[in-house]
This record gives structure tokens, sequence and C-alpha cells, in this order.
């Protein structure tokens, strides 16, 4: 690597964004100076262990990225709005989709899914933390520095360009030699370590971490999907872990996992990739599931229609998941006896999501719905997803696929998937638990523009994409002639892009509002709520609960208000022990960053010098034996009269 | 206090209890990784353009000495913690010692065979084979060389603190790992090896 190539030259555009993050970044530092911040900042945030902090910097990151791959998206589609456009060329357009479809799936959905499953799932269980704090602030931060690695590509070193599947050999050495894909590469590896990480701390919270009387059949259906999320990251992450160190070794030590002529197989990338790949869109979509599953419940006044179903087809669609990646390369090479099975597999998929689709229909009907914000997003959701659904079994007859394999069909369906699925969740998580995360509700008013302008600028920006697929336009070209006729409908696309990140720009209005205007006198339980996190504070207190609850019952709190059992006496409170905060996980994630760092840009030598900081952060961790602290129960009781009043 | 009757001193917490059930969840996603690097050597085993094939490169000897060397450890191993559950800390400590050496010597004959095959001319360059076959043994010895690191720091903490809830959990967790190489390294024997020298 070329010194001279070390920062991104010659387009006004990145240029741009170099000087404006350059200016941010010094802005950030001056202010947090000014204010004298750094010390709070440190100690309140960056060296916490506690699940409901660690949950909320994974929402603003998560937040953040979501700004950072929109932006990318609508630059896409202004590109492709007319005929012949000329905003970017077609390098700049393969870095776009290619960081698009990486920062949203792992760096918008994960980490959004992840903070909220943080904050609200120990709550669901009457849990004091996670069952490794310490080890839950590591997965934030390799998370958080893994994202920050990626993002500097475009303006360092420039960006991977092969696509979020980063197919072989494209994104190798050959036709690849710049550093881009290493990026890719690097970054991922690091952020995977922590989802890892968060994958088996979360098993082991709710096995080993529930309240007195909370069987496995009476756990809130959040907590369900979070468990089997949980296992499918066991199960899939390290084949991710592995195709990309094989990636790494290739372009970064030359070896030939994929390279023909020495005998290597592109398609063990692809298969790899789709091993991870395919149960990773379940793991988002699963705990989105059960965040429906939670607000349908409450704003219908009702318990879930069909509990045990619904566990089941969670878990039949997770066993499913492993079975179907041949789905996504029917087209290349496999003989019909492997494509029908495959189809089948990935067919049966269909029939335990109709399930749960009913059980929310159900879950409904003779219900009192009460159409708040967060309702209002589970509604929209269950007709658009069901659009990605039925055109998901339409790509999954293998015969038909090969019309619309890598066509725009493909890519509306999977956004039809993914959007109503995950961000519609994200959006109804966020709007239903906001108070307990902050104390106070986002505005119901301004929530309605967020959710009608996102609702419209989402189905106009991709239902053209069904049509203009089975027309022939294949997946990410980033320019086309007047005779195709597909102009106007990728113009109104782009103009449904914009609509739709206007209902963003809404929701941002909305938190700035309601940071400022929202009444902070709400209660613990605003929306007269079925689940235990509602028995809590409104921010809720640093230790969860005063008096772990005894759970009878499926949607305990409900059945608490119903027998008046809300009320806590003094003698029932024990000094609650807590863990200490420590810098060990953010400056550990500092030591792999550098390392990735040096290594995408080839300096071997360097990468190893540094990681001396890695094995040094191993060590100080082993010599850790912090054993937490406790709060007096004179002081938790203190806190208790003052948020419950009453007692 | 040594009764092997009760729950044992590694089990006697809750937090000891939930953090070795979270290292055999972890041995789980260690499993899926070996698997897949199972899985790609079974691939590209053939692929040996250019270079030599298994039969002219593996000597039978070396991994033989290799494999009783890595095995002899994890019966040291158990015999450690054995002593561990007697409360036996001197003892414990001897067997530990003598697991590390033979851990280092599984750690030194590997090197040397690596050595053997870039004399023979087959590097992690030369071809597909190459690169499958240093990458699953390389993370195979990569864990043996980082467990070793791991039972030093745990020798030390053992020494200053004795045998206590929490350095008995450590040490219990440091020998699931141990015994999961082990188990690596049959398959590694079987699939690499002896199939590669029939
Ligand atoms: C009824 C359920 C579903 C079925 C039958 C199904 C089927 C398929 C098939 C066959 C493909 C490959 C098409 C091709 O490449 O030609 C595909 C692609 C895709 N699906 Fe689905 N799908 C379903 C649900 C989902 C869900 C729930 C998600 C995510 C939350 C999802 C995300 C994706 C993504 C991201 C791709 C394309 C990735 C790419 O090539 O870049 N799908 N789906
Ligand atoms: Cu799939």
């Amino acid at each position: 690597m070329d010194l001279s190539n070390f920062f991104v030259t010659g387009d006004p555009l990145i240029l741009g964004s170099q000087i404006a993050i350059g200016l941010t970044m010094v802005g950030l530092v001056v202010l947090i100076t000014y204010l004298k911040k750094w010390k709070w900042l440190w100690e309140e945030w960056f060296t916490t262990v506690d699940h409901k902090k660690i949950g909320i910097m994974y929402i603003i990151a998560g937040v953040l990225m979501f700004f950072r791959g929109g932006v990318d998206g609508l630059m896409m589609r202004t590109q492709t709005s007319r005929p012949n456009m000329e905003f970017l060329d077609a390098q700049h357009y393969n870095e776009v989709f290619t960081t698009h479809g990486v920062v949203m799936i792992l760096f918008m959905a994960m980490p959004l899914l992840i903070g909220i499953i943080n904050v609200v799932m120990p709550l669901q269980i009457g849990a004091r933390d996670v069952a490794f704090p310490k080890l839950n602030a590591l997965s934030f931060w390799t998370f958080f520095v893994g994202a920050m690695l990626f993002n500097v590509s475009f303006v360092i070193g420039g960006s991977p360009d092969a696509g979020w599947t980063a197919y072989m050999p494209l994104a190798g050495k050959e036709f690849s030699p710049d550093i881009g894909n290493n990026y890719y590469a690097i970054a991922l590896q690091i952020a995977g370590i922590g989802t890892l990480a968060s994958g088996i701390n979360f098993i082991v919270t709710i096995l080993k971490m529930r309240a007195p009387g909370m069987k496995l059949m009476r756990m809130p259906m959040f907590t369900w999907t979070t468990l089997v999320t949980s296992v499918l990251i066991v199960a899939a992450f390290p084949i991710l872990t592995v195709a990309l160190a094989q990636m790494s070794l290739d372009r970064i030590f030359g070896a030939h996992f994929f390279t023909v002529a020495a005998g290597g197989d592109p398609m063990l990338w692809l298969n790899l990739f789709w091993l991870w790949g395919h149960p990773e869109v379940y793991i988002v979509v699963l705990p989105a599931f059960g965040m429906f599953s939670e607000v349908i419940a409450t704003f219908s006044r009702k318990n879930l229609f069909g509990y045990a179903t619904m566990v089941l087809s969670i878990v039949g669609i997770a066993f499913l998941s492993m079975l179907v990646w041949v789905h996504h390369f029917y087209t290349m090479g496999n003989s019909a006896a492997v494509n029908s099975v495959f189809s089948i597999t990935t067919m049966m998929i269909a029939i335990p999501t109709g399930v749960k689709i009913f059980n929310w229909l159900f879950t409904m009907r003779k219900g009192r719905i009460k159409f708040s914000n967060a309702m209002l997003w589970s509604l929209a959701f269950i007709p658009c997803f069901t659009i990605g659904g039925v055109t998901g079994v339409m790509l999954a007859m293998a015969a038909a696929d090969y019309q619309y394999h890598n066509t725009m069909f493909l890519v509306a369906h999977f956004h039809y998937v993914l959007i109503p699925g995950v961000v519609f969740a994200v959006f109804a998580g966020l709007y239903y638990w906001w108070p307990k995360m902050f104390g106070f509700k986002l505005n119901e008013k301004i929530g309605k523009w967020h959710f009608w302008l996102f609702i419209i600028g989402f189905n106009l920006t991709f239902m053209p994409m069904f049509f203009i697929g089975l027309d022939g336009m294949s997946r990410r070209m980033y320019t086309y002639s007047e005779s195709t006729g597909w102009g106007p409908w990728l113009l109104l696309s782009a103009i449904g892009a914009f609509i739709l990140a206007a209902g963003f720009a809404a929701l941002v209005y909305n938190i700035y509002w309601s940071f400022r205007y929202a009444s902070r006198d709400i209660g613990g339980d605003p929306w007269d709520a079925r689940t235990l996190e509602w028995a809590t504070a409104s921010p809720v207190q640093e230790y969860n609960f005063a008096v772990v609850p005894e759970v009878s019952d499926h949607d305990e709190f409900w059945n608490m208000k119903k027998a008046g059992r809300t009320k806590i006496k003094r003698e029932d409170i024990k000094d609650i022990h807590m863990p200490s905060s420590s810098g060990i996980p953010i400056l550990f994630s500092i030591a792999l960053g550098i390392v990735g760092f040096f290594l995408v840009f080839e300096w071997i030598t360097l990468a190893a010098i540094f990681s001396v900081l890695i094995i040094a952060g191993l060590i100080a961790n082993s010599f850790d034996y912090d054993d937490g602290y406790h709060i007096p129960a004179e002081k938790v009781w203190e806190t208790e009269r003052k948020w419950r009043g009453d007692l | 206090m040594a009764s092997h009757t009760s729950t044992p001193l590694e089990y006697s917490t809750k937090q000891n209890e939930m953090n070795i059930l979270g290292f055999w969840i972890f041995l789980g996603a260690e499993i899926v990784l070996f698997s897949t690097l199972f899985a790609s050597y079974a691939v590209l085993e053939g692929s040996t353009v250019g270079g030599p094939a298994q039969g002219e490169i593996f000597v039978l000897k070396d991994v033989l000495i290799e494999t009783f060397l890595l095995l002899t450890s994890s019966f040291t191993m158990g015999l450690a913690l054995h002593q561990m559950r007697d409360n036996n800390k001197t003892a414990m400590l001897v067997w530990t010692v003598i697991t590390l050496l033979l851990g280092a010597g599984f750690v030194y004959f590997e090197i040397n065979e690596f050595i053997h095959y870039v004399h023979e001319g087959l590097t992690m360059q030369t071809n597909a084979f190459g690169s499958a076959f240093f990458t699953l043994l390389g993370t195979h010895g990569l864990h043996v060389s980082l467990g070793i690191g791991w039972v030093l720091m745990l020798i030390i903490q053992i020494l200053r603190r004795g045998i206590t809830a929490v350095t008995a959990r450590k040490f219990f967790i440091v020998s699931l790992y141990w015994h999961f190489l082990d188990v690596v390294w049959i398959f590694i024997f079987t699939f690499v090896y002896l199939k590669g020298l029939m």
C-alpha cells in the first residue's frame, strides 16, 4: 500500500465528506472538553457494564448507521432516477451499494435489535443484569470498533465494492486489487466477535437468570425470540468467522482458498457465506417478531393468541433456516435434484411464518385495539411483510428463480421482508419501550407523520422494483437507456426514497421534540402493559428490581396488577449486588481496531507488533478480580419510595 | 471439604455455574468453527496443483509423537483437576506444569512438522490444499498455544490465591478447553493424516 493513496482523493462528494467528518470530530472534541464531560462520558458510558446503558449505546449507534446507510440508498436512487444519469460513476455506485448492504444488515439492523434486547430482555425475565456484564460491554465495543473501521473506508483507503455478498473471485485480489475488500474482511470479523459473545451471553441469561416461577413456557414472547435468535447466532456466526478468515488469508497473505488457478473453489465462499447469511436474515427477523408479539398483545389488551404454537413456529423457522442456503444460488450449477430439495425446504419456511401471521391476527380479533404508534407499525407490518413472504415463495421455486434471480424483483423481495420485518419492528419497539429507557414518551402526533411518510415512501420505493425486475432489470445496474422503459418506475422509486427519508427525519425531529417538551410524569407503566419490564420505574433504576418478583403465569405483570400484588415491602429488600464498571472492554476493542486497521493496509509487521496490546488485554482481564459492590437496602428503599410515591 | 459427593467447588456459586454453562456454549460455537474448517479441507484436499500430495510429505512418526504428547497432556490435565477437587494445591500444580510441558512439546513438534513441509515445497501459498491444511492445523495449534498462555496465567493466580471458588472455576473451564482441543486433534489425526496416508 502506497502512502499517497492513504486518503481517497479526486471526488468532490468524498472531499466534502472528509471535510465534514474532520470538522465534526474536532467540533465534538472541543464541545466535550468545553462542557467538561470527558470524565462523565468515561465513567458513565464508556466503561459501563449496565445492560440498559449498553443497550442505549447500541441503539444510538444503530440510528447513526441507519442514517449512513440511508444516505447510500438515496445516492443510488438518485443515480437511477433518470436514464443515463451522471451523478455517480460505475465504480462509485459499486462502492455505495456494497456499503449500503453491509451497513444496513450488520451495523443498523443487528445493533438496533441487540440494543433493544439488551434493554428489555433482562427486565422481562426479572433479572438484575445479563449473565456476563463485562462481556456485554465487550460485545458493544467490538461491534462499534468494527463498524467505525468499516465506515472510515470511504475516506481512507477506499470502500469495498464487490457487494455485501462479496462473491469470490470478484472480491479476491485478482479482480479487486485495492484494499477496499480488506475492510470488509477485517471489520466484519471484529464486529462478529461481539455478536457471538452477545449470543452466548443472552442464552445463559435466559436459561439461568429467570425470576422464580418463570418456566420456559411462561416467558414473554420477545424473550423466546431472543433465545432462539441467540442459538442461531452461536450456530451461524462461526461459519462467517471462518469464511472471513479465509478471505483475509487469500487477500492479505496470498492463500488460495478461492483462486481457481491454484485449485481453490469460489463456490466454497458462496456456500459458507449463505450458510451464515440465510440464518442471519432470521437472526434479525425473529426478535422483530417478538417485538410485534408484545406490542400487539398490549394494545389489543388481550394475551397472545396461540402462545405454544408461536414458540413452536419460532423454533421451526430457526431449524429450517439452517437448511435452505442453496436457494441463493439455484442458478450456479447445482443438479436439479439438489435444487428441488432446497426448493422444498425453502417453501416449508412459509408454513411456520404463516402460523405466526394468523396468531397475530387472532390476537387482535375481538380485542379493544388502541391505535398507538407502536401498534400502527405492527399493523402495517402484517400486509407489507406478507407481500415479502409471498414473493419469497415465488423465488423459492428453483425453475422460476432462473427468471427472478439477481433482478430487481429479488431486491424488492428482500426489502419487503427486511424493512417491515426489522425496521418497522424497531420503530414499534422504540415507541413502545422509549418511556422505559428515557422516562418520557415519544410524541404521538409527530409519530403519525413519521409513520405515514415512511409507509408511503417505503411502498413507493420498493413496489416498482417488482415490476421492473420482472421486466428484466438486473440488480446493481448503475445506468440504463431510455428505451428500456424503466425510467418512470425508477423515478417513482426515487421519489419514494426521499419521502421515506422525510419519514426518518420526522423520527429524528420527534426524538428532539419529545426530549425537550414531553411530560416526564408517566409512571412505570404508561401503556397499561402486561410483562415484567413495566413493573420497574421509567427510566429503570440501576438495579432493575428492588425485590425480584415471583412468577405464576404468562403476562405476570398483568396478573400482578389485577391481583393488586405490585407493592413491595421494606423488609423484603436486601442489599443488592452490582457489577463494577470496567475499562478493559473498550481498550481491548480499540486494540483490536488498531491491529485490524494495520491488517487492512497489509502492514503485517505493525499489525504483529500491536497484537501485543491484544494479548495484554487478555492478561489484564485474566487478573481482574473485581467483585462488584453492593447498594445498601436503605438506599434501594429510598429510590423505590421516590418513584412509587405510595409506599 | 474434599468430599466428592457434594457440589464441586467450581459449581459452588451461581456466577460460576453461569460461567461454566457459557463456556460450554462457546465450545458449541468452536465445534461449528472447526466443522467449517474440516469441511473446507474436505473440499480442497485434492487440490494439490503444483505441490506435493499428502502421502508424499506426511511423516507418520512425527504425527504419532504429537498425538501421544497431546493425548497424554489431556490425561494429566484430568489428574490436575482431580487434585484440585481434593484441594491438593501442590499436586495440582505439578500435574498442571506437566500438562503445560506436554502441550509445549506438541507445539514444538508441530512447528517442526510445518518447517518440514515448507522444505518439501508446501506452504499456505502453494495451492488450495496448502491453504486449507495450514489453516485447519494452524487454528488448532494456535488454540493450543493460547491455552498454554492461559494456563500459565492460572498457575500464577492459583499460587497467589490458592484454590478458591473463582480459581477452581477458571481452572475447570480451561480444562474443558484443553480436552476439547484434544478431541479436535483426534479428528485431525483421522481425517487429515490417516486419510492422507491411505
Ligand atoms: C417465506 C419466507 C421466505 C422465502 C421463501 C424466501 C426466499 C428467498 C429466496 C429463494 C431468495 C433468493 C432469490 C434469488 O437470489 O434469486 C431470497 C433472497 C433473500 N431473502 Fe428471502 N425468503 C423469505 C423470507 C425472508 C426474510 C424473512 C428475510 C429477512 C428478514 C429475507 C431476506 C432475504 C435477502 C436479504 C435475500 C437476498 C440477498 C442477496 O442476494 O443480496 N427473506 N429469499
Ligand atoms: Cu435465504
